[in-house]
């Protein structure tokens, strides 16, 4: 298929012309899903805020299924396309390939979501995101989720394909650069996500219209979570690859040791999925030996390449900001990177949340014994607050900002409140799954419609500080929300109001990626090395946070009823 | 690049090779987790 | 170079890893290796460990074990509901039903006595959550789950339905004695 190739005046980046419209078209659809799922959200906060309770608990649960289904899947793997066709047909500066088979998938995405939601809004489908069986939803729930799984199947296929044509057209010589095999972690994440919720969601499609009589509820569960926390850990591997992209751009950062970088994405290539585990701690059907493996993402080697990307993102600025002359005592880099810079900002305030807020709740609330104190509270929406939205959300928000000018041609409007805006989000939601993880140590449900148990036959109390909590989250909720809106009105308004930029020089043959000098690969041999001991003190404050706060829960936990 | 690959050490040609990782991180998880999970589920013993 | 680019190393594998960047690593490594190590010190020294017996069990089983558990040991009714409350024998088995929208029976135990609880579903998932001591356990329709429990305080707990099950979720609200 015949197509051209601009080239970013201002970046440099290169656009295929079918990739590129692909990625908007993507983004653009994730970003309605954003909205919609946004508005969910207001519905959710305000009803569990004890104050105002503001749906009803049948439109509070509808409310609550498609905040789920858009926010974590619609909203995320639309993006994702987006990132995936980037890292691959733009960092390789190749063409995509099979652009028709991109179109396929993108509609098969778009059906699918509509259909879902129809299917919540009708009423009849409230059986929240994880739809355990037995409980039904009406067919056309599940069909549009199988869409969308085939929809993100496709452009994972198209990833793996443009990698090829990479190669084979030789646009680039030796390895990969670090975020496209980043890009190339999620994709593999994905796609074993994917085949999972396949297997779950085609025999419930079945069993939901008759075909089948019975599913398993515990097998349903195993094989769920497969989907549905794996399809987490696909944003975990897309977001800590926009944490390396969005410093090498702004700041031309690059990675401390491509070694340690990649063999940290092996890491979750090989074990990050296998914490689908995290829900099943508290079941009655899976095995000690099998829980206490799973859980630890097998002996918590993910965790290990977590910490080493919380380390290397951090360490990579700090060393391409002392490079710059910022070398004055610990944290001069820190002081003068660029805060103003919504992209970076975002980016780190992103990094800081997800390390010590999402990492550290995900893994204690993952440890098999502790689990119990949490199982189904609101804790748990606490933690993945801090890892999907001040994770992967605001990540993916931030590169947006980088992606609106080179991308979409557009200048941003209203600079300030771009400056703002990651912030606002950021802080907010942190405050936000902080105070949520707080009632879930008290023991405050999550999906519960109701704290005062109205009409139930006893009175059950929860403490005081509970109330506060749950107000508390209501407060920062809005805000967050706000800062939400915020972003999809600028991003929007810089999409249809936003002074035009110019494209730059179209080519209808693509420019490789020049093969680096060999002097530029001598030069690389150490003799540029940069230590960072900034970065070392706040590996090393996470590392605190993380021990105190892990033996803490053990001492909550050994302060319970004795089970055996 | 072609005419002197034999240099590149084993973990390098691992780490491009994106198929066969895309091969092992399917599998892993099929077995440490669905796989095994399965056996876990199917060894549940009737109840009395 | 950048991470947007090709490492220009091309042997890049080879080049040497900074001390700082070993230190973290190998710190990273031990506390993984720690906490893998706690969860299962914990199964051998620990107190608190969900148990994993569990057997595979039909609705019309379970209630039919439950009914006799009921009839054998209740001790009085409370309620307008005519809730049975059924004191569990010391060391013995006690049942308990999770369904659309209660828990049954009303539990009653001793402090310092270990029980045999059996948790099973009747139709959705619930979510058996002890407050406030705050235990949380997933109850499963067609899963008996036999849970050892030996309370270390006296007083009236409740049980919360921590999964969602529909409409009158949040209805579900039962209760243990423990005197």
């Amino acid at each position: 298929m015949a197509t051209t190739y601009r080239t970013c005046p201002a970046s440099g980046l290169q656009f295929e012309a079918h990739a590129e419209k692909l990625m908007k078209w993507n983004a653009v659809v994730a970003v309605l899903w954003l909205l919609v799922g946004g508005i969910g959200a207001l519905g959710v906060i305000m009803t569990r805020w004890p104050a105002f309770k503001l749906l009803p608990a049948d439109q509070f649960y509808t409310i609550l299924t498609a905040h789920g289904v858009d926010m974590l899947l619609l909203w995320i793997l639309h993006f994702e396309m987006a990132v995936l066709y980037f890292a691959s047909s733009t960092l390789l500066r190749c063409r995509l390939a099979t652009p028709k088979m991109g179109w396929l998938g993108f509609w098969l995405m778009v059906i699918g979501g509509i259909m879902t939601n129809v299917a919540i809004f009708q009423g009849e489908s409230s059986v929240m995101f994880t739809s355990y069986v037995p409980m039904q939803a009406a067919p056309h729930f599940y069909l549009g989720l199988i869409l969308v799984a085939v929809g993100s199947l496709i452009g994972c296929g198209i990833f793996m394909g443009t990698l090829v044509v990479a190669k084979k057209d030789k646009t680039y010589t030796g390895s990969i650069p670090m975020v496209t095999f980043g890009a190339l972690t999620a994709t593999i994440i994905a796609v074993f996500t994917i085949l999972s919720g396949a297997g779950i969601l085609i025999p419930t499609f079945l069993w939901s219209v008759g075909l089948i009589k019975e599913i398993d509820a515990q097998l349903y569960r195993m094989v769920w979570w497969a989907l549905g926390h794996s399809s987490q850990q696909i944003n975990v591997a897309a977001h800590v690859s926009i944490w390396y992209l969005i410093p090498a751009i702004v700041i031309g950062a690059k990675p401390l040791s491509e070694k340690v970088s990649r063999g940290a994405f092996l890491l979750y290539i090989l074990f990050l999925q296998l914490a689908s585990a995290h829900h099943l701690l508290s079941d009655p059907g899976m095995s000690a030996e099998w829980k206490v493996l799973n859980t630890s993402y097998f002996m918590y080697f993910a965790v290990m390449a977590s910490m080493i990307h919380g380390f290397t993102v951090p360490g990579a600025v700090e060393a391409a900001m002392r490079r710059k002359g910022f070398n004055n005592g610990l944290f001069e880099w820190l002081r003068k990177a660029p805060w103003g810079n919504p992209a970076f900002a975002g980016m780190f305030i992103s990094l800081v949340s997800f390390g010590f807020l999402g990492g550290i709740s995900g893994v204690v609330l993952g440890t098999e014994q502790i689990n119990m104190l949490m199982h189904n509270t609101y804790y748990v929406p606490g933690h993945f607050h801090t890892t999907v939205v001040t994770g992967t959300t605001l990540a993916f928000m931030a590169v947006t900002y980088l992606l609106v000018p080179t991308l979409f041609r557009r200048k941003m409007i209203w600079p300030k409140l771009c400056q703002i805006q990651p912030y606002l989000f950021g802080i907010a939601m942190s405050i936000t799954g902080l105070v949520m993880m707080g009632a879930g140590t008290l023991g405050v449900s999550r999906r519960h419609w109701d704290m005062a148990f109205s009409g139930a036959p006893f009175q059950y109390e929860w403490p005081g500080a509970a109330y506060l909590m749950m107000g508390m989250t209501g407060f920062f909720g809005v805000i967050t929300i706000i800062g939400g809106a915020l972003w999809i009105v600028l991003v929007v308004g810089s999409l249809l109001f936003g002074e035009k930029l110019d494209g730059g020089v179209v080519s209808d043959k693509p420019t490789p990626i020049p093969a680096a000098t060999p002097a530029a690969s001598a030069s690389h041999h150490g003799s540029d090395h940069v230590a960072v001991p900034g970065t070392v003190v706040l590996a090393m404050a996470l590392l605190v946070a993380f021990v105190l706060y892990y033996y803490v829960n053990w001492k909550y936990l050994s302060e319970v009823w004795l089970l055996s | 690049m072609a005419e002197n690959d034999s240099d590149i050490p084993f973990m390098q040609k691992l780490l491009d090779n994106h198929f066969l990782l895309l091969v092992i991180g399917v599998v892993s998880p099929g077995v440490i987790y669905i796989l095994w999970g399965i056996i876990d589920i199917m060894n549940t013993p009737l109840a009395k | 170079m950048s991470s947007i680019l090709p490492p220009s190393n091309r042997l890049w594998w080879k080049e040497s890893i900074d001390k700082t960047e070993w230190t973290w690593i190998g710190i990273a490594f031990v506390w993984g290796m720690i906490m893998f190590v706690m969860m299962i010190y914990w199964h051998i020294y620990g107190k608190q460990n969900l148990s994993n017996e569990a057997y595979k069990t039909t609705p019309e089983m379970f209630a039919a074990k439950a009914e006799k558990f009921i009839a054998e040991n209740t001790i009085r009714k409370e309620t307008d509901q005519e809730i049975p409350v059924v004191k569990v024998p010391a060391g013995g088995d006690g049942y308990l039903i999770a369904r659309l929208w209660n828990w049954y029976p009303i539990l009653e135990l001793e402090k310092g006595k270990e029980y045999k609880i059996h948790l099973s579903s009747m139709d959705y998932n619930h979510g058996f959550s002890l407050q406030p001591v705050n235990i949380n356990i997933q109850v499963i329709p067609g899963y008996e789950h036999v849970v050892k429990m030996t309370p270390t305080s006296t007083g009236t707990f409740a049980i919360v339905c921590n999964e969602f099950c529909g409409i009158g979720h949040h209805t579900m609200l039962g209760r243990i004695y423990v005197k």
